[in-house]
């Protein structure tokens, strides 16, 4: 007890003095592409998250190790199944100066739900947002819902009164041909405010002295924040080399050796929250892209696993990867509630055993299909269809590795127009409901099976997927998650590959903390 | 000369309509943007909503036509990656892009014309060879190679100067400049390097051969005969006579500058129109593509239009043709 409050008010003490560093710490820092707008509900793209985390804020924040903290809201609980209720920090104030109140949450939330919205899907069953006095917000939702509290660091927080004299209540509608406010303005409560934004050229943050998250332990020093985007790899790579920039969030794979054998840079690297897999047509009586006619050998189970074990991860991993990839054999990460080591592992790789099923199933000299394949989304996306063509080959089976720019790749597969497909899934929920819904369940309503383009479909895991929607009890939950994943994998209704590791490149004299959403919290970094 | 004038003006309108047609059935092909835009969270009710908002749900006649009948008073409409009216966007990199382009030709001509009069009266100089060996390298190394290398070296190696950006810039109005600060008169070295090279070895052995071809002339042996010095003999008489095919390879070789600006900007990250298109391609950003697709058939339609009125005024030969062909029809 003693020792905590020596810290703490070591703490405070180091609050009052580096409240305003006596020193500029200037943080430069680049990434392939710009952010897209300044509208915190807009647009739910990576880039633009990543500068608009640092100037707005969620009710709740994620923590370094990706847990629930509080954010804007300092507590908050289930009173009834269809009330999720926020205490609301006192005293916060958005960089205009005003004081934020719980008419700005609900007008915020609410913003959110917006039509014109980019992030709807964070506040999924939310069907309104309810002040219940200055300091209280209740969110009424349509069912019970457990996970409101987990879409919700990715709700910003804006003004309302900036909103209303801006004319920005709504998100960015494309209908309206001219530039609302918010596309080049920010008014947020956040570590940082927005000094400067000039699209793809420039965008300077600098530091809000009077967040109020500044006196929490382990914070960082940065005072100003200048992020240019450089679309080209090798100019962001000289750009780190020469010191010109502090930070690459997304250094070019193929130079990670160089940067580490680099005594002035660093290499932080961690995995993302996205997993790589293959998907085959099920449901078709006859595959479109294939030279078996009058029947489709994927919906054959012993096919599957063939393809399944004929799969070398591990060679992937070092051959294409370089190294940057989790080989796995489940189908979200172990940042998802609803992981398990049980679900993890995957069919060996076995040609002899591939072989056998296939000739079982009726092949046994194998059969051509098409694999689809973005060619410009995931790390080495191209490479990744081409080595497991090669090694299906091995086993009889011809892969053609069709790859084309994900602007054209999902269209394709939105249309069903494929037989065998690659495609990376995120969790930005961290539940793997998200998975589970878009992936897994079968085609149906709203989210059901949305991005389930193989046409996978086994009622029982469908009955699973569904009680997991309204059980309230977390335990049972996730229990049901992970037998609805073992159910799914035992059919491989989808092969999973890896998880997709993200390596960062920095200045030795930076400290970030690694983020499974590669997304940097600037708060965090210090520069020495 | 009127019908001459109009004529030229009705082929340049007739161009300027194929090359919009083609640019905008073209991306019918680049792929969708709703997908890109929407993202994982995609779904049918989303889609349906966007394709309306954008315009996407109606035939393609009728988003040409709405198109063409925008384009003609200069709009074009809002884009799609950064929620912004194309032309607000377009008008804010051409300043970039035109401070590139220009001292990049500036460069090209400064350095090309005497370099190819040095090699031309020089002819087994080593310095001439020399200079033809680096020619060899401006006209068969890519652009993008090039930048490369000179970032490597003088950014990453030694440091002098920067790898990308426009550094500081000093706004004028609605232009902002890059000229009134030394950041960005130290960034503009290596981007323009980059772009003029290739025109500078065009216009050096243009030069070059043009001047070998009029030394030979008995004009220039008549010149020396009447006991002209050599200086007179190189540049008055004959500099001035391969100049006429300089400057019209240098006009046309402008536009292609501009155009040809995409690959040193996105080695430089210079913000300018050809980094705009490039990123507004990885995003099918129809609008900014398609406004971008005509500004530069623009740009290419108005300076054949000038070199094609320069020839009439210059070249009488043309004129008195013309009139004896309308006499005989």
């Amino acid at each position: 007890m003693k020792i905590q409050w020596a810290a703490l008010a070591a703490a405070t003490a180091l609050t009052i003095g580096l409240a305003v560093p006596a020193e500029a710490k200037s943080f430069r820092m680049a990434v392939a592409g710009d952010a897209n707008t300044m509208d915190p509900h807009a647009n739910n793209a990576g880039n633009t998250t990543l500068i608009l985390r640092q100037v707005y804020e969620p009710l709740i924040h994620r923590g370094q190790k990706l847990e629930k903290i509080p954010g804007l809201a300092t507590e908050w609980s289930n009173p009834s199944p269809n009330v999720w209720r926020f205490k609301l920090r006192q005293g916060v104030k958005f960089h205009d100066g005003s004081t934020m109140t719980a008419d700005d949450v609900v007008f915020s939330i609410q913003r959110a739900l917006a039509p014109t919205s980019d992030f709807k899907l964070y506040v999924s069953g939310i069907t309104e947002a309810k002040k219940v006095d200055e300091s209280t917000v209740d969110l009424i939702t349509s069912t019970p819902n457990p996970i409101v509290p987990d879409g919700l660091p990715r709700v910003h927080i804006m003004s309302k009164a900036w909103s209303e004299k801006n004319n920005v209540q709504q998100p960015q509608n494309f209908r309206n041909k001219e530039e609302t406010f918010a596309v080049r303005n920010a008014n947020g409560t956040g570590p940082f405010m927005l000094r400067a934004r000039e699209p793809d050229s420039r965008t300077v943050l600098v530091r809000n002295p009077n967040w109020w998250g500044w006196s929490q332990p382990g914070m960082g020093n940065v005072t100003e924040m200048v992020f240019t985007p450089i679309n080209n790899d090798a100019t962001r790579f000289s750009a780190l080399m020469s010191g010109e920039i502090d930070f690459v969030l997304d250094p070019p794979v193929q130079n990670l050796e160089a940067l580490k054998r680099n005594p002035k840079i660093k290499v932080l690297e961690g995995p993302e929250n996205r997993t790589i897999y293959l998907s085959m047509d099920q449901k078709r009586d006859e595959l479109l892209y294939s030279n078996v006619k009058g029947k489709n050998p994927f919906k054959d189970v012993r096919v599957r696993q063939a393809v399944y074990h004929a799969i070398d991860a591990e060679a992937i991993k070092s051959r294409v990867m370089r190294g940057q990839s989790v080989p796995t054999g489940s189908m979200w990460t172990e940042f998802v509630n609803g992981y398990s080591d049980s679900n993890e592992k995957r069919l060996p790789l076995d040609r002899d055993k591939a072989k056998k099923l296939l000739a079982e199933a009726g092949y046994p000299n194998g059969f051509e299909v098409t694999l689809d394949c973005p060619n410009n989304r995931y790390i080495n996306d191209e490479q990744i269809c081409v080595a497991v063509a090669g090694m299906l080959a091995q086993i009889g089976i011809q892969a053609k590795v069709s790859a084309t720019p994900m602007g054209t790749h999902l269209p394709k597969l939105q249309k069903d127009d494929t037989s065998f497909y690659l495609l990376g899934w995120g969790v930005p929920t961290f539940d793997a409901l998200y998975t589970l819904q878009a992936l897994i369940r079968s085609r149906g309503q709203g989210a059901d099976g949305s991005f389930n383009y193989g046409n996978y479909s086994n009622p029982k895991v469908d009955a699973l997927i569904d009680q997991v929607k309204v059980e309230l009890d977390l335990g049972k939950r996730r229990q049901l998650m992970i037998d609805a994943l073992k159910l799914h994998n035992e059919d491989v209704g989808n092969i999973p590959l890896h998880h997709q590791m993200i390596p960062w490149a920095m200045a030795s004299n930076v400290t970030a903390v690694h983020q499974s959403e590669n997304q940097l919290d600037l708060w965090w970094v210090k520069v020495d | 000369m009127i019908a001459y004038i109009i004529q030229r003006l009705l082929q340049s309108v007739l161009v300027m309509a194929a090359v919009g047609f083609v640019a905008f059935s073209l991306f019918a092909y680049v792929g969708d943007p709703i997908t890109i835009m929407l993202g994982q969270d995609y779904n049918e009710t989303e889609r349906a909503r966007l394709a309306a908002q954008l315009g996407l749900d109606r035939p393609f006649y009728v988003q040409f036509a709405n198109f063409v009948a925008n384009a003609v008073q200069g709009d074009f409409g809002i884009s799609y990656r950064l929620a912004r009216p194309v032309n607000a966007v377009i008008r804010e990199r051409l300043p970039a892009t035109l401070e590139l382009s220009l001292i990049a030709a500036f460069l090209a001509l400064a350095v090309g014309v005497p370099m190819g009069v040095y090699t031309g009266l020089k002819r087994d100089s080593w310095l001439s060879r020399f200079f033809l060996t680096v020619s060899l390298i401006g006209v068969s190394l890519p652009t993008f190679l090039i930048g490369i290398l000179l970032i490597l070296v003088f950014a990453v190696i030694l440091g002098w100067l920067p790898s990308f950006g426009r550094g500081e810039t000093v706004q004028l109005g609605w232009w902002t400049t890059g000229f009134f600060t030394k950041s960005g008169l130290k960034a503009l070295i290596l981007p323009s390097i980059t772009l003029c090279l290739f025109q500078l070895t065009l216009i050096m052995r243009l030069v070059r051969s043009e001047m070998l071809e009029v030394l030979r002339t008995d004009y220039i042996k008549f010149a020396r005969a009447r006991g002209l010095r050599d200086r007179a003999v190189h540049f008055r008489h004959a500099l001035r006579n391969t100049l006429v095919p300089v400057i019209t390879i240098a006009g046309l070789q402008l536009g292609a500058i501009i155009a040809f600006a995409i690959i040193t900007e996105t080695v430089f990250q210079w913000p300018g129109m050809g980094l705009l298109f490039i990123q507004s391609v990885s995003a099918t950003d129809i609008p900014v593509m398609a406004a971008y697709l005509c500004l530069i058939s623009f740009v290419f339609v108005v300076i054949n239009f000038v070199v094609d009125l320069l020839y009439y005024a210059v070249d009488p030969r043309l004129r008195v043709d013309r009139g004896a062909v309308g006499g005989h029809g």
